[in-house]
């Protein structure tokens, strides 16, 4: 445990909280109060969250919670193409535990299981091959969610089926792609963010040099974190002192584990399975261009929506929902009118209350809930 | 009177074993009259058996002034793990169900569900594993019921446990009665079972050294409530781990309260998987695990009496009840932050007992 206790040391942290204080005052007035900083990445908010590092810091500072919880931006579609792909006969529908209980726009992957439908709860995708492996008589699909940090180990899965030539495996792709989302945040009229924690994981895949354009055509500063609570208060204080001295840069808090190109044999084994969509939807956020990715033509075997009659349902989010707006950072959580009343954890509306770490969800379990009356 | 046991004959268990038939009384006799003793209460194997027990009402009277009654079933999955198995869930399970009500546990009841195809002897060592447990917590398993249910219907094996104790008089322990000031105290590692279930499951591919805490508590409340006489409420921290446990206590009895992450003792091992899997040590089980709310004044001498017991040898103070919003439980983060610790929504983890 050695390993991880030195990035969470209280007394690092209580003088990085110090330094942070002291960098913010020399924040230019020009720079909008209270200043806001997004931390992308829903690891970034679950740890935030569960070790209280908003309350530690000073006043003028608020973080606000980024797209980066790829269970938060599913749109409710891409389930109900994923229960029609469970329902087809035979198939064994995998998925990681989180995405059980989003909900589509009928029935979430928890409801389904309890009508009868054969979908199991896998911790890898090589869990699912293992899986296919076992039942050569069935279907196995994947379900396949996440940023370019689990295009990876999907694609090696895939890879690995065809070597061993399981015919029943397949992959439905809902992978996401983190630049293009930070762009459509960044295109908002209604923009006010000072500067970005970067996605740690993601970064240790695809490197730093794919975020320069944050700094470079929005002026806006970005450090690459990582996810212990130290490495989260010395990425604010890297990203305070970058708005203190009127610099627009990216940086690396996270050097033990990114590299500035990022990982050469996950990038090449993702440029050989997938390709770019030309459109993917976002919850809350609608189609964002070049932002999702598919699988390979000549990989079609492997690809659930090429195997399977899949409806491709287009479905609009909840009237109720504010999640775009919570998204961008126009919103908190707790300001979403749906927030506390028709959305909680146990009846989540908007995705962004399901995951632990969608910024609602967290909110609502760890942080500033509704006021109480003492 | 007495007559000789039954004896069983096959591998496995099949529907006839259900069918209340020969088979039926050949298997009861074999397997459970044989581990449990006969006669409705731990008399001689052979002593003839009826529809029920039978309970001395002096028994009871001799060690309380109020009985105490509950129910538990057991499913977990798998049924064999480190540190225990379903039967010695089964029995700890209901005895600390009615030790933290402040009772004597004195017998218990078994109804076991089967599928078809299961080994006889798995069945014998579940229920000799009762017998022992019983045993050494000085209870009796006095009466019980057999189903056979078809393959597929259920799986391997279901058991449900009654248990009926006495509680003593001016024992007055309740989930409403914390009050701003008390002191919250737990008797050792948190999450023990939750991470050795989860762990002995083999879909991680860990090798772990993680054992269920699995054991019964009546003595260490015994003790408890000897040198703390005026403790609030005891909970165990089972399904939902401690983080439940203090959500009820603070929700009964209106009430804040606050505990210190540094203080709270969870081992690295249990750390370290609920690490990798993004699950959280508050919300695991234990199986063994005591959670007191006791005055101030009596805290010293309650940690004091937890420690000098086996099974609080690493008993902590891990912070107390506050007149802060009521139903709200805040904890310091060993990093020096703030954070709500609210109920689990669904499910951590399935099957766990």
């Amino acid at each position: 445990m050695k390993h991880v206790d030195e990035h969470r040391d209280p007394d690092r942290a209580r003088s990085l909280v110090r330094e942070i204080e002291r960098a913010a005052l020399q924040i230019p007035a020009s720079v909008a109060r209270p200043i806001h900083l997004m931390e992308v990445c829903g690891g970034h908010t679950h740890s935030i969250f569960r070790f209280g590092l908003e309350g530690m810091l000073p006043p003028a500072l608020e973080l606000v919670h980024g797209p980066g919880c790829p269970v938060c931006v599913l749109p409710m579609g891409r389930v109900d193409d994923a229960l029609a792909i469970a329902a087809q006969p035979g198939v064994i529908f995998a998925t990681f535990g989180d995405a059980m209980r989003v909900p589509g726009s009928r029935r979430s992957l928890l409801q389904a299981k309890a009508d009868g439908l054969d979908i199991r709860i896998v911790y890898s995708p090589l869990d699912a091959l293992a899986l296919a492996r076992r039942h050569p008589e069935r279907e196995v699909v994947f379900f396949a969610l996440g940023f370019e940090t689990t295009m990876p180990p999907t694609a090696l899965t895939i890879l690995a089926a065809r070597r061993e030539g399981v015919g029943n495996f397949s992959v439905f792709c809902n992978h996401i792609t983190i630049v293009p989302t930070l762009q459509a945040i960044l295109d908002s009229p209604r923009l006010h963010l000072a500067g970005f924690l970067g996605p740690g994981h993601v970064a240790t895949i695809i490197g730093t040099a794919p975020f320069e354009v944050v700094a470079r055509r929005y002026g806006r500063p970005l450090v690459v974190a990582g996810f212990e609570p130290v490495d989260i208060l010395q990425a604010i204080w890297m990203l305070v002192r970058q708005l203190a001295e009127g610099r627009a840069e990216i940086e690396n808090q996270y050097a033990r584990v990114v590299a500035p190109a990022g990982n050469a044999a996950a990038l090449a084994a993702i440029g050989q399975v997938y390709e770019l969509r030309e459109l993917f939807e976002w919850r809350g956020l609608g189609s964002i261009p070049r932002s999702g990715v598919r699988i390979r033509a000549e990989l079609a075997a492997f690809d659930a929506e090429r195997r399977f009659a899949v409806p491709n349902a287009q479905v609009a989010d909840p009237a109720a929902c504010q999640c775009g707006e919570v998204l961008t950072g126009a919103l908190k959580p707790s300001q979403c009118r749906a927030f506390g009343t028709a959305c909680t954890p146990e009846t989540p509306i908007g995705a962004l209350m399901v995951s632990s770490e969608g910024a609602c969800a967290a909110t609502y379990r760890y942080g500033a809930r509704l006021p109480v009356i003492a | 009177m007495s007559r000789a046991l039954r004896t069983v004959s096959g591998r496995t268990v099949t529907l006839a074993h259900g069918g209340g038939g020969k088979a039926m009384k050949d298997l009861v006799d074999d397997v459970f009259v044989r581990e449990f003793g006969g006669g409705g209460g731990g008399g001689a194997p052979g002593a003839p058996l009826e529809d029920q027990a039978r309970l001395p009402l002096a028994a009871f009277a001799a060690r309380g002034d109020r009985l105490a009654f509950t129910t538990d079933s057991f499913v977990v999955d798998p049924l064999f793990f480190p540190g225990g198995d379903i039967g010695t869930l089964a029995v700890c399970g209901t005895i600390n169900d009615l030790a933290v009500g402040g009772a004597v546990p004195l017998y218990l009841s078994c109804a076991v569900i089967i599928e078809e195809g299961v080994e006889i002897d798995l069945l014998r060592r579940v229920a000799r594993s009762m017998a022992s447990a019983a045993r050494a917590a000085e209870v009796q398993i006095v009466t019980g019921d057999t189903k056979v249910v078809p393959r597929g219907a259920c799986d391997k094996l279901y058991v449900t446990t009654a248990g009926i104790g006495a509680i003593r008089p001016g024992v007055a322990l309740g989930v409403h009665r914390a009050a701003p000031g008390d002191a919250v105290l737990v008797n050792g590692w948190l999450g023990d079972h939750g991470a050795a279930i989860l762990a002995a499951r083999g879909d991680l591919l860990l090798e772990t050294a993680l054992a269920s805490d699995c054991a019964p508590l009546h003595g260490l409340v015994a003790a408890l409530l000897a040198a703390a006489p005026g403790t609030r409420c005891l909970r165990d921290a089972t399904r939902g781990g401690l983080a439940t446990v203090l959500n009820e206590i603070a929700d009964a009895s209106r009430v804040g309260i606050a505990i210190d992450e540094a203080r709270t003792p969870v081992r690295a091992e249990v750390f370290g998987l609920c690490e990798l899997l993004g699950l959280d040590p508050l919300y695991l089980a234990g199986e063994g695990s005591l959670v007191a709310v006791v005055p101030a004044a009596e805290s010293a001498a309650a940690l004091a009496a937890l420690r000098a017991h086996p099974l609080g040898a690493h008993a902590a103070a891990i912070g107390s009840i506050t007149d802060g919003p009521a139903g709200r439980v805040v904890m310091q983060t060993a990093l020096g932050g703030q954070r709500i610790v609210d109920m689990l929504v669904g499910e951590q983890l399935p099957r766990i007992c």
